[in-house]
């Protein structure tokens, strides 16, 4: 028999904790899109997205009024554009095409962000791959909800350098396309290495080529209700500390599952994963940034702090992964700046430099995130950070990414403002000693001896 | 069929139950459980209610008892049970 406390507790999870569900995403394949004819591609594209996820929305919105559980983002994934433009696209523009029909989709269905404009270079690039890639600052600066992501590396693989050149100058070049909305094209654009396939999270989330037709991939978030927990612990030691943020991670993880096999059932789509990951928001009392601080950090950025995220990541992964029947996607902490006020704060008060949060992206569950920069940083500069990224995450066998925010026309000092869940940052001074000659070798960073595993 | 959860919390008033389950006697909604009590000063009320037989639909009656809540200053909720049971018990 349910019990009033236990009612009462998962109430306030959600009223005062902020406990949500920050995701449901629709993941579709448009493998069987493909049409060496630019318009029908589109319109193969246009009826597949808008059939499948008409109900997205409003199936989304039923779950959300029936259990009290906040669904802050409905969303889609599509497979890798690359791939589906490749037998019709011969030009960049050709490319932006298909962006706009995709925006198109977005809004018609309702969604707020449509991901997948992207395409999957570690080991090489094809002609297609390379045409999507340069149409990237073009395709972000005409369209409204379409996010793209390069997956540049993997463990298997290697990095491939080329692509990672090419990245740094596609970031300023699409921080130059939409420098007159504060650069935010480059807030759509996610540069991976091992990118997973059933990642629900924006910017970075596509239906991998590895994935069925069609599936539903959640993202679960709460950081606050971790934090809460916590300071009821204050002063007790690590045992006690991981098993307070296992408890409540399996208790947040248990409403994700719920909600995704009530999305799966009514949407008529298979459930894919559970992504049960802390990701913040700008407001208040939903920080990554306030757990670290509650374990007893005078400020994130300060000594301890990745053996802190460290902790906290490993007991989210191991509360989480029995409360649902498949855990996937990035499953872990996310550390973004502009949308954390903890994060903000850390950065205002000079406690958290790139320099920490590169070192923290080797225990978080994703990387280098929302991170704004002067716009005059060069390009190659912006390829070395992703390149020294990729190296952590081909070396550790586990996801990272680069979604750095050369603002143009800003510098250390300045604000920035993107509004929403994108929130705001201080311009963080990145080093300025050149590593252009390093990147501008070309070629490939070969797989890490471990990756030979057979 | 699922059961639904009423939660009412908010300043002790009288006439709480008697407003509420007339509304859900109205709608033929069958009450199952109530317990109450004060947690954190706050008086907190849990009906477990049948909704199988009910007149509306499950938003219609979420919205009502939200307003009935408003009148008399009460925050109501209606949700159902999967959120409490899954979170709770394995």
């Amino acid at each position: 028999m349910i019990n009033i406390f236990e009612v009462y507790e998962t109430n306030k999870m959600i009223e005062q904790e902020k406990l949500d569900v920050r995701t449901i995403t629709m993941g579709i394949s448009l493998l069987d899109c493909c049409d060496a004819d630019l318009d029908t591609l589109n319109q193969n594209i246009y009826h597949k997205i808008t059939r499948l996820a008409q109900d997205l929305v409003s199936v989304g919105g039923d779950i959300e009024r029936e259990y009290g559980i906040p669904i802050v983002n409905k969303r889609i994934s599509v497979t890798p554009v690359s791939l589906v433009g490749a037998q019709a696209c011969t030009c960049p523009e050709d490319y932006v095409a298909v962006a706009k029909t995709l925006d198109k989709a977005a809004k018609a269905t309702g969604v707020n962000f449509l991901g997948g404009y992207s395409a999957l270079v570690s080991k090489g690039m094809t002609p297609a791959d390379e045409n999507l890639i340069r149409s990237i600052p073009m395709a972000l600066s005409s369209t409204e909800r379409v996010c793209s992501s390069v997956n540049i590396g993997s463990t298997r693989t290697g990095i491939n350098m080329d692509a990672v050149k090419l990245m740094g100058e596609i970031v300023k070049e699409t921080a130059e396309a939409t420098r007159e909305d504060s650069s935010l094209g480059c807030a759509k654009l996610v540069v991976f290495c091992n990118a997973p396939d059933d990642n629900p999270f924006m910017a970075g989330a596509f239906h991998g080529v590895t994935e069925a037709d069609a599936v539903i991939n959640v993202g679960v978030s709460g950081p606050g209700v971790v934090k809460h927990a916590l300071e009821s612990v204050r002063g007790e030691n690590f045992e006690v500390l991981c098993e307070t943020v296992k408890k409540t991670a399996f208790k947040v993880t248990r409403v994700g599952q719920l909600v995704a096999q009530e999305a799966s059932e009514r949407l008529g789509v298979p459930f894919g994963i559970l992504d049960l990951s802390l990701a913040p928001t700008p407001s208040v009392g939903d920080s990554v940034a306030e757990i670290l601080e509650e374990m007893g950090l005078e400020s994130v950025g300060a000594p301890g702090t990745t053996a802190a995220l460290a902790l906290l990541n490993d007991q989210v992964k191991k509360g989480g992964v029995m409360a649902s029947s498949f855990v996937g996607g990035l499953s872990g902490a996310f550390l973004p700046v502009s949308e954390d006020q903890g994060m903000i704060d850390a950065v205002n008060r000079g406690a958290l430099t790139i320099e920490k949060l590169e070192a923290m992206t080797c225990v978080c569950s994703v990387g280098l995130d929302m991170i704004a920069i002067p716009g005059t940083t060069p390009a190659a500069t912006i390829a070395g950070i992703i390149a020294d990224e990729a190296a952590i995450g081909m070396i550790n066998q586990k996801t990272t990414a680069v979604r750095l925010i050369p603002v143009i026309g800003k510098d250390v000092g300045d604000t920035v403002e993107f509004g929403g869940l994108l929130g705001y940052a201080p311009i963080q001074p990145v080093n300025t000693f050149s590593c252009e000659a390093f990147v501008n070798r070309g070629g490939r960073i070969p797989a890490p001896i471990h990756s030979f595993k057979n | 069929m699922k059961k639904t959860i009423i939660t009412v919390v908010g300043k002790d008033t009288i006439g709480i139950i008697a407003k509420v389950s007339t509304y859900l006697a109205d709608n033929q909604i069958n009450v199952e459980d109530i317990s109450q009590t004060i947690i954190q000063g706050y008086f907190n009320m849990m009906m477990i209610v049948d909704t199988s037989r009910s007149s509306i639909p499950f938003g219609e009656m979420a919205r009502d008892l939200e307003a009935i809540g408003e009148e008399i200053g009460l925050k109501i909720r209606c949700q159902h049970e999967d959120i409490f049971t899954r979170m709770h018990r394995i």
